[in-house]
């Protein structure tokens, strides 16, 4: 029968469970390697009847659950406290106990798909997509109330007259020969399926676009643009006094931003000590801070030349003598506080920010009341660059 | 020594057994009363931590006894035995609980009527937590548990004479009315001997945590007493590896579910970050009391977790006798850390005392004097269960 055909294996069926480990124990003795077993059902204690080893599966789900948690810790961290961190529930960043869940839910996902891809792949030999044993009368008596046992050609001792006496031999009610399948070309790539798809993919796509936007001018999917939101300074009746916009809650402090203890007194006991060193970073954003928010009044150089042409008090030169002798901490206390007609800047800017502003009005005063040495220092210093 | 057709032979345990214990219970009984002269007020403390300690194996060996009728297990029935010894010091909980019953004043703020009335939350709680109806409620659990560990046990027993299986039909269907009602009074001893010393403390996790520990720790008394029993040959022999490797499994399972339930607590106070549930764990995160919690989440999880993850090492007769040890102590540790610092409650710096660890050899003591006597009179295998076969065949 089916002659010229390439033959896969033998393989013999059995009526008993006891039969089949009794089989198995005897073809593992008898020195095959490679030979399996089918059953409806896994039989209890067939592992060591047929002298397999443990899986290595295990090793596989190891690495990946050890690598999805790995994986995910680091994202999570990497995402919400390293690239863009946002204060959740006043939780500290890097919130551990907040990340346990997620790597978690991580690792069992990793692990539970590699277990299946990786057996899927070892054992079914992907891309394979069927094994010459599907789809014939013996895998059919396996999937119902039959035991089987096939022996591999591709084993080194096997003889098919002496494999199929030997299965005889076992007791096996039925030997049958499995052949290889004729090798099936796929259809799945001819041009004339692929333009089929592309027709339909295209034609699918305008028809929606058409009907909904055209026809009956309902958009696809909830436009971000049209949420219900109040925009920044509108208006809202859910409040007493109609704006929209909260103030935040009396005492609210930003984080790293210590309250200022002498403020609302327009002359205080004491000063603070510039905690900074004015590195060339700090006066670059004292520069920016100074720039934005101090120079419209008091000029780019401090010099109290305003920018706004009387429309509104001009600051004074901070180049005077008296400012000059201010200690650092009196200029930052006038920038926090306000004076006269000059605002508080405490929302504007950040204590950090303001101290950076209160180094950068040094330099300009040095700059403005430069001494013999610092000329000669500078004179220096573009000297050598000249050489250089 | 007589042998039947299961293959059994009786062998009595030596004496040697319940001399130990004999001695462990009177030295740790002695001291135990040394203790309660020295600091009556520490004493209640450290005795109600050995005497949940020995709660939890007891209760926890009649629930396994209770979960092999219900499951329709097979695998475990050559050791159901032993549990139901170990559950054979349920009566004695009785007599224990007495001295406890008399440190209710030093146990438990509630009882003081000059506190409860300065605490509006206490005074809600009061209908509950009140002296009276806590010993009602403690007397009525034992005595709950008591008829099932006689009822069950004895129809156990009657078997080995008898074969008659109509005995396990009777026993599957207390086993399931039995586990609900244990679920609930375990949840019920939790809340009253652990949760109601911090009283005003509340955490609805709480008794499925105490119970993790409860089943956790009587497996690994069964692991550790069916391996030391196999290897002397006083259990059957049938019983190999492939048992073994289902109590390590059962083990490990139950190691990752106190992890799994015990983050899970922490998890949800830490976040939602209410004072009136932070401070039980603020307190146990407050000086050394710190380091024992460390060593709880790394003892208790991670320890038996990695070193029961492996086949090899659940078939490891060596690793898993050390592994079941390692958690009747840690067990121990986690019943400490969950009852001590309530006793100080921040108010001075904790240290040990010798007092604390007193207690324990008095309960393992009787456990061992208990196992021994029972396994005299009775026989360490089933022999009349008709599951008893299929237990012994038991492959992967």
């Amino acid at each position: 029968m089916d002659k010229g055909k390439k033959l896969h294996s033998v393989a013999a069926l059995f009526n008993k469970p006891d039969e089949i480990i009794d089989a198995a124990k005897k073809t593992n003795a008898a020195g095959y390697k490679k030979y399996d077993v089918n059953t409806p059902y896994p039989v209890h204690g067939m592992d060591s009847a047929m002298g397999m080893g443990q899986s290595k599966v295990g090793f596989v789900t190891l690495f990946f659950g050890l690598f999805g948690a790995t994986f995910i810790f680091l994202f999570m961290w990497w995402s919400t406290a390293s690239s863009y961190s946002i204060v959740v529930g006043g939780k500290p960043f890097l919130s551990t106990p907040a990340f346990i869940p997620i790597t978690f839910e991580t690792t069992v996902l990793f692990a539970a798909i590699s277990t299946v891809v990786g057996m899927i792949a070892v054992f079914f030999k992907l891309p394979a997509n069927s094994h010459p044993i599907h789809d014939t009368d013996y895998m059919k008596a396996v999937s119902g109330d039959k035991y089987g046992l096939v022996i591999e050609a591709e084993d080194e001792k096997f003889n098919k007259a002496e494999v199929t006496e030997f299965l005889k031999g076992l007791g096996a009610y039925k030997v049958e020969n499995i052949y290889y399948p004729e090798f099936e070309k796929f259809r799945l790539f001819e041009p004339k399926f692929l333009l089929f798809l592309v027709v339909i993919a295209v034609g699918t796509c305008g028809m929606t676009y058409v009907t909904l936007n055209k026809l009956m001018y309902v958009t696809p999917f909830g436009w971000m643009e049209f949420q219900s939101k109040l925009t920044a300074q509108e208006g809202s009746d859910m409040w007493a006094n109609g704006e929209g916009m909260r103030p935040p809650v009396e005492g609210t402090v930003a984080r790293d931003d210590m309250p200022y203890p002498f403020m609302g007194q327009p002359t205080p006991p004491e000063v603070l000590s510039n905690p900074t060193l004015p590195t060339k970073k700090l006066l670059k954003l004292g520069q920016k801070k100074f720039l934005t928010f101090c120079s419209p009044c008091h000029g780019n150089l401090a010099d109290g030349n305003s920018r706004l042409r009387g429309q509104f008090p001009a600051g004074p030169t901070l180049h005077s003598a008296k400012i000059i002798n201010y200690p650092d901490g009196k200029i930052y206390h006038i920038i926090t506080n306000g004076q006269n007609a000059m605002p508080s800047y405490s929302r504007q800017t950040t204590n950090k920010e303001r101290w950076a502003i209160v180094d950068y009005i040094r330099v300009l005063q040095r700059a403005q009341n430069a001494k013999e040495s610092d000329l000669q220092a500078i004179n220096k210093e573009s000297v050598s660059n000249v050489q250089k | 020594m007589s042998k039947n057709e299961t293959g059994y032979t009786k062998k009595n345990l030596p004496d040697k057994i319940a001399k130990i214990g004999g001695i462990l219970f009177a030295v740790g009984l002695l001291l135990g009363i040394a203790g309660f002269l020295a600091d009556t007020y520490r004493a209640s403390f450290a005795y109600l931590v050995s005497f949940i300690f020995f709660l939890s194996i007891t209760i926890g060996s009649l629930f396994l006894v209770a979960l092999e009728y219900a499951a329709g297990a097979d695998w475990s029935t050559p050791f159901r035995r032993i549990s139901e010894f170990f559950a054979a010091s349920l009566p004695l909980l009785i007599i224990f609980v007495i001295p406890l019953f008399f440190n209710t004043g030093n146990l438990f703020r509630w009882s003081h009527a000059d506190y409860i009335n300065s605490d509006q939350m206490l005074q809600a709680k009061s209908a509950y937590l009140n002296t009276p109806f806590f010993v009602v409620r403690v007397i009525g659990i034992l005595l709950l548990w008591l008829v099932f560990y006689y009822v069950i046990t004895k129809n156990s027993r009657k078997q080995d004479s008898t074969g008659d299986q109509t005995l396990t039909k009777k026993n599957i269907r207390l086993s399931v009315i039995f586990i609900p009602l244990f679920a609930i009074t375990v949840t019920l001893t939790a809340v009253d001997w652990v949760m109601s010393l911090e009283s005003r403390w509340f955490s609805t996790m709480f008794g499925v945590y105490l119970f993790s520990g409860i089943v956790w720790v009587a497996l690994a008394v069964l692991t550790y007493t069916a391996i030391k029993l196999r290897e002397n040959g006083y259990l059957h022999s049938a019983i190999k590896e492939d048992h073994y490797y289902s109590l390590g499994t059962l083990l490990f399972a139950f190691t990752a579910f106190w992890g799994y339930i015990a983050f899970s607590q922490y998890m949800l106070i830490w976040y939602g970050n209410l004072p009136e549930e932070t401070f039980w764990f603020m307190q146990r995160w407050s000086g050394g009391w710190k380091i024992i919690s460390i060593l709880l989440i790394v003892t208790h999880f991670i320890v038996p977790f990695f070193s029961l993850l492996s086949y090899e090492a659940k078939t490891n007769i060596k690793r898993l006798k050390f592994i079941s040890l390692w958690v009747i102590a840690i067990h121990f540790l986690d019943v400490y850390w969950l009852i001590m610092p309530s006793m100080t409650r921040n108010d001075h710096a904790y240290t040990f005392s010798w007092i604390d660890f007193v207690y324990p050899l008095i309960f393992i003591g009787l456990l061992m004097v208990v196992f021994s006597k029972m396994a005299q009179k009775y026989n360490l295998v089933p022999i009349g269960d008709p599951k008893l076969q299929r237990g012994l065949n038991f492959h992967l």
